[in-house]
């Protein structure tokens, strides 16, 4: 039983088209998220599904029951904004307890519930600062706290973690994750960041230009990206524009080996193989000559780009401690077929 | 070394120009009233070089210079609280217009200054007067028509029309600065549109309707064209009286004493009541 559904849902903009005939259905508890390039009408359709924007066309329902053109304040859905929209006027707890407010909880349980939700994100101690009193993350879980204590039947955050720094945003995704897995709370996220949208969404829909393009799991996306666009968005990605030849496809003068059944021989092709898929093995042993271009040290792994007969390549291999080899030396690719990936199309670069 | 003269001659420098200008055209000025308050007048041999208190003495204890200054202070504050009650959602209201209205409507606030205070005054007192405008719709309806020129009620409508300006714009600036998602954030906890505005909108405008109250009580308790064309010989605002002291009666300490007495007055009044809101404000807001 889909949880919410929208269905064929549009918005124009006088003659723009933001979002087009987006069908969508979320079942209850998932976690899903909008993924796309700004501009990709991903935050439009937050926006009709909150009650902000009204759709041009189509329906959106909620436990079967219509709400297309219900006003914000009947539908009951918490929203985290992406400037979090805290009320700076009003303290952490009065923050929180004003959905309670507009709800006529009575005062004894109103404060019983702002002190849970206010335990839930670890804020209980902050209960009487005012928002400017707070840090970046610690607003951000006043917001999740004020949009979660009214129970809502779905969690919409829009950007939440794109204010923050690089390392509290890691931190929060797992906060996120651990509170949805908490409560519950059906939750929808938008979000420009891949690497977000596949750490922490049982689901990612990928958007483009106001049209749905992908709807999977994280892994399945990373692994089948359903074309050149999403292969590229979504994580990092070689890609090689060439022609289908039945066994291979072929890149300039060179065959690589791999399959792709619904494919007819002579087609255009794009084929994308990602960094980590590659081996670097000595010169002459692999699939694939070529010669180191550079080399960049990240730590945890090194990052390559090798000149090769069809194209630069970038690599990606682990840092196993010992030293890989150097700029300018010959070396050779080597891949597993299964590995290389072929879309119809010529590729047009994210 | 960084040679430190230089630096230290530049803010006097740059200050210098405004602080003579200030100097000359505000504080001399007001010295000299002040010095000339305390000078004794005679009706026949006219201003003593003798030190007195007796016009402060004089102003204080006379109920017809105590009820001048009563309605004075009544009249700046009902126009203050009629220019908030009307500017604050006229404010709100621009700035969720779309331009070009936006542009227009602003122009159309800010239209009372542009025309001469003179003409404008003299327009209200054709539209208020016994055969005006707005006694003639009355009687056309029936209406029996009412004496509005020459009372405390003209005096209001005419400055609340040149003073709205003085409170939308610094409630606008207010407002354009508040993240409009906060309003939104508020209809998704189940707010509507009017508990928005009041709960969440509103307090964050405290300090803009502050500062305009403040320039609307100040330029309203010193107003002297619209009280003295609108309000008639009878019916003296403070302003209006310190010029008859000054013109008629010729009696320029006594003038003096008034000005002083509003002046101290006003600043009193105008501090507190900023002591009294921006305290709260600043506590919420920061």
């Amino acid at each position: 039983m889909a949880f919410l559904t929208l269905e064929r849902v549009s918005k124009e903009f006088g003659t723009f088209t933001a979002v087009r005939d987006v069908d969508l259905t979320i079942e209850k508890g998932e976690f899903v998220s909008l993924l796309g390039p700004s501009g990709c009408g991903k935050t439009t359709t937050l926006q009709m599904i909150a009650g902000l924007l009204e759709p041009t066309h189509g329906r959106i329902s909620l436990d079967g029951r219509d709400i297309t053109r219900e006003k914000p304040n009947r539908r009951g859905l918490g929203v985290v904004f992406q400037s979090y929209a805290l009320f700076p006027h009003m303290t952490v707890a009065q923050n929180v307890a004003f959905g309670l407010e507009m709800r006529r909880v009575p005062q004894a349980e109103r404060t019983e519930r702002v002190r849970e939700a206010l335990s839930l994100v670890q804020l209980s101690s902050f209960a009487d600062r005012y928002p400017r009193q707070l840090s970046g993350g610690q607003r951000q879980r006043v917001a999740i706290a004020r949009a979660l204590v009214i129970a809502p039947p779905v969690l919409l955050l829009d950007e939440p973690l794109s204010n923050l720094d690089a390392k509290l945003r890691e931190e929060m995704q797992f906060e996120l994750r651990r509170i949805q897995r908490k409560v519950g709370t059906t939750t929808i996220m938008v979000t420009h960041d891949q690497a977000e949208a596949l750490s922490i969404s049982d689901r990612v829909v990928v958007m483009e230009n106001g049209k749905m393009t992908q709807v999977d799991a994280p892994y399945r996306l990373y692994e089948q990206p359903s074309n050149a666009f999403i292969s590229s968005f979504v994580g990092k990605t070689n890609l090689l524009s060439g022609t289908w030849r039945g066994n291979g496809a072929q890149i300039g003068n060179v065959v690589l080996e791999a399959s792709a059944p619904d494919i007819a021989p002579g087609a255009p092709i794009t084929l994308s193989i990602r960094p980590e898929k590659i081996l670097l093995r000595d010169a002459g042993s692999g699939r694939l000559d070529g010669r180191v271009l550079s080399r960049f040290f990240l730590g945890s792994q090194w990052l390559f780009t090798v000149e090769t007969p069809v194209g630069t390549m970038t690599v990606s291999i682990p840092n196993q401690g010992n030293e890989p080899p150097t700029e300018g030396s010959p070396v050779s690719l080597d891949w597993s077929p299964a590995n290389l990936r072929i879309m119809a199309g010529t590729a047009t670069a994210a | 070394m960084i040679s430190r003269s230089p630096t230290i001659s530049i803010p006097w420098l740059l200050a210098g120009p405004g602080a003579l200008f200030f100097a000359g055209l505000v504080l001399l000025p007001l010295a000299l009233t002040l010095i000339l308050s305390f000078h004794a007048y005679d009706h026949s041999t006219g201003i003593q070089n003798t030190f007195t208190l007796s016009h402060y003495i004089a102003v204080v204890t006379d109920d017809y210079y105590l009820e001048i200054f009563w309605r004075t202070l009544r009249i700046a504050a009902l126009t203050t609280l009629l220019c908030a009650v009307i500017g604050v959602p006229e404010a709100y209201i621009l700035s969720r217009m779309k331009d070009p209205w936006r542009s227009v409507f602003l122009l159309v606030i800010i239209g009372p200054l542009l025309v001469s205070v003179v003409v404008r005054t003299f327009g209200w007192s054709m539209l208020l007067g016994s055969q005006g405008l707005v006694n003639q719709a009355l009687q056309l309806f029936g209406f029996p028509s009412v004496r509005i020129l020459y009372t405390e009620t003209a005096i209001v409508i005419a400055l609340v029309h040149v003073m709205l300006p003085f409170m939308v714009i610094p409630v606008w600036t207010a407002l354009q600065k508040l993240d409009p998602m906060v309003e939104a954030a508020a209809w998704t906890l189940g707010a509507s549109h009017f508990t928005a505005l009041r709960r969440v909108v509103m307090p964050q405008v405290t300090l803009g309707m502050l500062s305009g109250s403040l320039i609307v009580f100040g330029l309203s308790a010193s107003a002297f064209a619209v009280p003295a064309l609108l309000g008639g010989r009878r019916l003296k605002m403070a302003a209006t009286l310190v010029y008859d002291e000054y013109l008629q009666e010729l009696n320029w300490p006594l003038g003096a004493t008034i000005a002083i007495i509003v002046l101290v007055a006003n600043l009193c009044i105008m501090l507190a009541y900023n002591r009294m809101v921006e305290a709260r404000a600043r506590r919420t807001l920061g």
